[in-house]
């Protein structure tokens, strides 16, 4: 039953399939212009669901920022406001190489590594929360900043975060209990960006795992968008409405027939049947 | 932090800061003046920074300084300068040009929002093509898009029909968008990355499923956008039913920069290292492009109403900027570039013409053109020689834009394309002299629906329409000033496509 598997393990997929199906046939379908609206909301909604579905972690919670982390980076650094930024700043470039590493760990090892890589991507992410000044050093002597080529270079980005938080001893190297590692399950470059991401995420504490908030801003992006769309096909078919006295459409084009031709398009040739009949 | 390191920001936030502005403004004289106040602003920031990359090379602007791939960039290089320059352009005549039309077209109790919505707009269409960012290009693609959709709307004082015009390019348009969400979604995950820059290094070796459907979405998102052929439905409506000083501008604009977005997707993000992009352009753009060019050039043939002769022949002229790209070579690119500054100057010009007739006649149809010689001589003579530059006689843009293509297809190979060139240009003269025929040599109305004054068009639309038809000899004749930036944008796009030089 391994077809089955596969289908059911991206059942988000076969949702935004299907969701957006739906929404495509109601639009071309339907003959009312406000049925037609709902389908282009159905069609917006189902490509909302799929970037969602894609930025989620399992056992991630939203990807809100609480204080103590906040409260915590400022007491190492003097300059606590700078001190906040740069963690936010290291937090997120963090964020995006543990990114390039659910990726890379994806194409090669994408049978094994899927739990792991969760737990991982999510432990880096914090670890890099409580440690962004120091992170953030790391980061930069890496041309991550800069080079948009080496975010994805995990191997070479968590070997950095994990020296600089041996060399750091702010927070003591404890357990990670989240960590279920099984070396025999990885393999080449997955197994190297894994084992150095996990010394890195070694350090952390308590695990808390974020969803990656990038797909929801962009979808934050596209609800406006889409609640724009449609506030305005709404306008227009009350407008429609006032001018014309209907929204179904082959009355619509009746109309403008009738206005044109002075009759409906294809009722003379019927005529002309009927009268030859 | 001086202005003019932030110049690259400049033609975005300045319109779009003014737009809401003119609701506040008292009706009448004042939101225009407004508004043409800042496309004149917008239009030399446009210039400011074309010379400067045209000097110095790409500029690179991190919005609120956050380096990308994190931040969102501006990215201006000789290619998106160049449309960025005729965007604005075209606003700035257009602009002082829409008064008297506007006047007459448009409820005056909506002029104030006319005016916003066309600096949303051109706002819009700026902001897709300065910026390097593949989501930001969704997000400005919709600002213009929706504000499209609600000035084509406006045009319903004259004709209702401009409603249900307006909901289908709506319905059509956000197809569109939706689909090239998808596609950008599925680069994303594949990726991990939106800014264009940083997208192409990471598709480097990843030719998989994944990124061909991305792909295949946004080919065809865009392709709803810019009316590839079987996919132009919504446009003839649209600009037939528009207010005309509308029509004049977002044909001259709108399809050209989805074209641009076409460019630099397939030039800038993915490469000629993928199969898929060399199947795409010798399966989907040649042939839509050859059809395009003949299909719709012979609907235009049988109009009735010049507005949707000239929207039809506009779907043609895309087919011949499909065309130039898809022989994947930097004479292909550079006649493609080529032909999207000249064809927004005659296409602008020949709406232009068509709003003057239509301030003076009342009607866009063909049997209002009769004998108009007669009667606006200025207006015939700027629709006649923005005319045959739509055919491509010498010493117009049109010349040199099929000149580029002729060489183009002779030298990718595909002598039948240029043939076909030639023989879709025959159709261009057909129609276009149709229309000269019944404008020159027809008794004009003297009574009935179509009859009118002699009387000239005002110089307030003259003088702008009159500026894009000297700008078609001009440009027709120093053919080096737009054939060189248009090979060097082109030279500089196909080094990063790591195609043959």
């Amino acid at each position: 039953m391994d077809w089955f598997d596969f289908i059911l393990a991206r059942y988000n997929y076969w949702i935004f399939i299907l969701l957006m199906m739906i929404g495509l046939y109601i639009v071309f379908a339907r003959g009312n212009l406000v049925k037609k609206i709902v389908g282009l909301n159905i069609f917006q909604t189902s490509v909302f669901i799929y970037y969602i579905s894609i930025g989620k972690i399992f056992g991630g919670t939203a990807p809100i920022y609480m204080g103590d982390e906040l409260d915590a980076a400022s007491h190492h650094e003097p300059e606590s406001g700078h001190g906040a930024d740069a963690g936010a700043h290291g937090g997120e470039t963090a964020h995006a190489a543990a990114e390039g590493a659910q990726s890379k760990i994806d194409n090669s090892a994408l049978d094994h590594g899927d739990d792991l890589k969760e737990t991982l991507h999510s432990k880096i992410d914090n670890n890099a929360l409580d440690h962004g000044n120091d992170l953030k050093e790391a980061l930069k002597s890496a041309p991550v900043s800069d080079e948009g080529a080496s975010l994805h270079d995990l191997p070479d980005a968590g070997e950095k975060i994990a020296n600089t938080l041996s060399h750091t001893d702010k927070t003591p190297p404890a357990p990670a209990p989240g960590i279920e590692f099984s070396p025999d399950g990885l393999h080449g470059a997955a197994g190297d960006a894994a084992h150095s991401a996990a010394e890195a995420a070694h350090g952390a504490m308590e695990a808390i795992v974020y969803t990656n908030p990038l797909p929801h801003v962009l979808i934050l992006t596209a609800i406006v968008v889409g609640v724009a769309t449609t506030a305005v096909g709404l306008a227009l078919a009350v407008r429609i409405r006032e001018a014309y006295g209907t929204i179904e459409e082959d009355e619509l084009e009746a109309a403008d027939d009738i206005a044109e031709f002075g009759h409906q398009a294809g009722v003379r040739a019927q005529q002309a049947a009927g009268s030859a009949a | 932090m001086s202005i003019a390191s932030q110049l690259p920001v400049l033609p975005i936030i300045m319109p779009i800061m003014a737009a809401p502005v003119t609701l506040l403004l008292p009706k009448g004289r004042a939101p225009h003046l407004w508004a043409c106040l800042f496309t004149w602003l917008t239009f030399a920031a446009c210039i400011a920074l074309f010379r400067e990359v045209d000097m110095s090379g790409p500029i690179s602007y991190h919005l609120g300084d956050w380096a990308p791939p994190i931040g969102i960039e501006y990215r201006i290089d000789l290619a998106n300068a160049l449309v960025l320059l005729l965007v604005s352009g075209i606003a700035a005549l257009v602009m002082p040009f829409a008064y008297r039309s506007v006047q007459l077209e448009v409820d005056e109790r909506q002029t104030p929002l006319f005016y916003g919505a066309m600096l949303i707009c051109m706002t819009g269409l700026l902001g897709v093509t300065i910026t390097g960012d593949a989501f930001n290009v969704f997000v400005f693609l919709e600002i213009s898009s929706l504000s499209t959709y609600a000035l084509i709307a406006m045009g319903a004082r004259r004709d209702r029909r401009a409603l249900t015009a307006a909901f289908n390019y709506l319905v059509m348009g956000t197809i569109g968008a939706t689909f090239f969400v998808i596609g950008l979604g599925l680069l994303y995950q594949a990726t991990g990355t939106l800014n264009m820059a940083d997208l192409s290094k990471q598709l480097i070796g990843q030719d998989n499923r994944m990124v061909q459907a991305g792909f295949a979405f946004i080919l065809v998102g865009m392709g709803l956008k810019l009316a590839m052929f079987p996919m132009h439905l919504w446009l003839p409506n649209a600009y037939t039913y528009a207010p005309s000083a509308v029509t004049a501008f977002i044909a001259a604009t709108a399809t050209k920069v989805a074209v641009y977005v076409i460019i630099r997707f397939f030039f800038s993000v993915f490469n000629f290292d993928f199969a898929f992009i060399g199947a795409a352009f010798t399966y989907v753009l040649l042939p839509l492009g050859l059809l395009g060019m003949f299909g719709a050039s012979f609907v235009a043939l049988f109009q009735e109403d010049v507005k949707r002769m000239l929207a039809y022949s506009s779907v043609a002229q895309i087919g011949y900027m499909l065309l130039g790209l898809s022989f994947a070579t930097v004479e292909g690119l550079t006649a493609s570039l080529v032909h999207i500054f000249n064809h927004a100057l005659m296409k602008g010009a020949l709406f232009m013409a068509v709003a003057c007739v239509v301030l003076r006649a009342g009607s866009h149809s063909i049997h209002a053109f009769a004998g108009l010689s007669k009667r606006m001589p200025v207006t015939t003579w700027a629709f006649i020689i923005s005319g045959l530059s739509l055919i491509g006689v010498p010493l117009t843009v049109g010349f040199i834009s099929k000149w580029y293509l002729l060489n183009a297809a002779f030298a990718a190979g595909h002598w039948y394309a240029g043939f076909l060139i030639v023989a879709s240009s025959l159709i261009a003269l057909a129609y276009v002299g149709r229309v000269a025929e019944v404008m020159l040599l027809r008794e004009p109305a003297e009574e009935g629906k179509y009859a009118m004054a002699k009387e000239e068009a005002p110089l307030s639309m003259l003088i702008p329409m009159w500026i894009l038809v000297l700008a078609n000899i001009y440009f027709g004749v120093r053919t080096d000033l737009t054939g060189d930036i248009a090979t060097r944008a082109a030279e500089a796009l196909m080094m990063a496509a790591g195609g043959a030089p």
